[in-house]
């Protein structure tokens, strides 16, 4: 009986850890778009910002879709667009795409070694980038450069262990088991 | 919370997604209807994050400047030594442009010439560097007095050298400044001593392109390269950049702005009240009414 009882009414305690397990994705999403944007003076500092933000939402709708849901998406693909100056609602929909491309593919990409889940991530990314190089070529009516294209294909597939080495020791946690 | 069944849970969940996509499409849409809006949003983001940026941005600075007071007791002998030499060059400098000052006075003095009232400016700190992929900007925090009365979207930002930008986007706190080098720049210039008009096109990358120069007299490899008042954007004779020739063989600007490190930005915010900088067609009352431009003709008549 007091088994029940505990589960239904945990501790404050344990009701805020769940809730900062489940908020943490999404919080180190937006915090980190918005540190990338300090005067840090590093090369190719705005490429990093969507292959940040891509990394993100690819490694948790793979591991953890649920701390990580579409509303929450959507709002840091805005902020990535008002950050950036790109067109509004531009990146909103590529992260969109990609979450949707990842859950797609989540039941065959789960059980693989990381090498090649990196390989797919790399994909998708070169693949959202292509689209935001052809989405704004076409809004801006002229042929933008290519090389940008490649600098942040370039640094979403080299971000993407680093972040995930880092994330999947957040995953990892005890309370994370209901939460997968 | 709302006990909801399962079935009907699962449902919306797996709608939220789909719903969620044609959300940001209707918003690209409404964004490509109405440009303002981005313009609106952005600013009001601005105004959040700039005292935060603020806020964080000077203790990265002072990292970056190096390790403080104990690791600059280390190389004191060698800066002194590079200050002592750079001291002797700038005074002979000094002298230099006191000459020319006294030359250029007794011209002046010669033609009768009327000075331009110098313009109301702001320094803000640069706080965020946001350039997008495709987009070259910077975060400047403002001070938080002295812009009640006016707007500053179009004043000319520079930094200590020369021309930086313009403000694209200001709230009350920020503004957001459109680097030189970003692809839908384009600023008007005098090249050289001659004045030959050109237009200096953003390209992306460090240094603007030169279009439109006279097809006979290309513009001369290190000749300054100055704002023009052509269009009326920019006052004339700000301090751009040089001419250089790049690999292609095509005349480039190489900015005097460190816009890479760009630090501190003075915004040059050129009033109603200041003389029009282009001839504008005397006779429009109805829509020109509202133009700070044509209200400022009609004061000056």
């Amino acid at each position: 009986m007091s088994g029940v009882r505990v589960r239904r009414r945990p501790s404050a305690w344990r009701r805020l850890d769940a809730a900062s397990r489940y908020a943490w994705p999404a919080a180190f999403l937006v915090f980190g778009l918005l540190v990338i944007g300090l005067p840090l003076g590093l090369p190719g500092q705005a490429e990093l910002r969507p292959a940040y933000a891509m990394a993100c939402v690819f490694f948790w709708s793979l591991y953890r879709p649920s701390s990580l849901p579409a509303p929450i998406v959507a709002l840091s693909g805005l902020l990535l667009d008002l950050l950036d100056m790109a067109p509004l609602g531009l990146w909103a929909v590529l992260l969109l795409i990609l979450q949707g491309a990842t859950l797609a593919s989540r039941r065959r990409l789960i059980p693989q070694f990381f090498l090649l889940n990196w390989l797919v991530f790399a994909a998708y990314a070169a693949a959202a980038t292509a689209l935001a190089w052809a989405a704004q070529s076409i809004l801006n009516l002229s042929v933008l450069p290519l090389l940008p294209v490649a600098a942040q294909m370039l640094a979403a597939a080299g971000l993407y262990p680093a972040l995930a080495a880092l994330f999947i020791r957040a995953h990892r946690g005890p309370a994370a088991a209901e939460l997968a | 919370m709302i006990r909801l069944s399962v079935p009907f849970r699962q449902a919306l969940s797996r709608l939220t997604l789909p719903v969620m996509l044609m959300f940001s499409l209707g918003l690209v849409l409404i964004g490509r209807a109405d440009q303002s809006l981005a313009g609106h949003l952005r600013s009001g983001l601005d105004d959040l994050l700039a005292p935060a940026y603020q806020l964080v941005a000077g203790p990265v600075q002072t990292v970056e400047h190096g390790g403080g007071v104990i690791g600059n007791l280390f190389d004191l002998e060698g800066e002194n030594e590079m200050l002592r030499a750079e001291n002797a060059k700038l005074l002979q400098w000094q002298a230099v442009a006191l000459a020319l000052e006294a030359q250029n006075d007794a011209l002046k003095a010669s033609l009768d010439y009327v000075p331009q009232p110098t313009p109301k400016f702001f320094t803000g700190d640069v706080v965020a560097d946001l350039g997008g992929v495709y987009a070259r900007s910077v975060l400047v925090a403002l001070p938080p007095t002295g812009l009640a009365d006016q707007s500053i979207v179009g004043a000319i930002a520079m930094d200590g050298r020369g021309v930086a930008g313009r403000v694209v986007e200001a709230g009350s706190r920020s503004a957001r400044v459109l680097l030189i080098t970003d692809l839908n720049s384009r600023v008007p210039v005098a090249i050289g001593a001659a004045g030959a008009p050109a237009l200096m096109a953003g390209t992306n990358g460090p240094d603007p392109a030169l279009l439109y120069w006279a097809p006979g007299q290309p513009p001369a490899e290190g000749a300054a390269v100055l704002t023009s008042a052509v269009g009326g954007a920019f006052p004339p004779g700000l301090p751009v950049g040089i001419v250089h020739y790049n690999a292609q063989n095509d005349p480039v600007v190489l900015p005097l702005a460190d816009l890479d490190a760009l630090r501190l930005l003075r915004l040059f915010a050129y009033a109603s009240n200041e003389p029009v900088l282009t001839p504008i067609p005397a006779a429009k009352p109805g829509p020109a009414a509202h133009s700070p431009l044509a209200a400022a003709q009609r004061t000056n008549h």
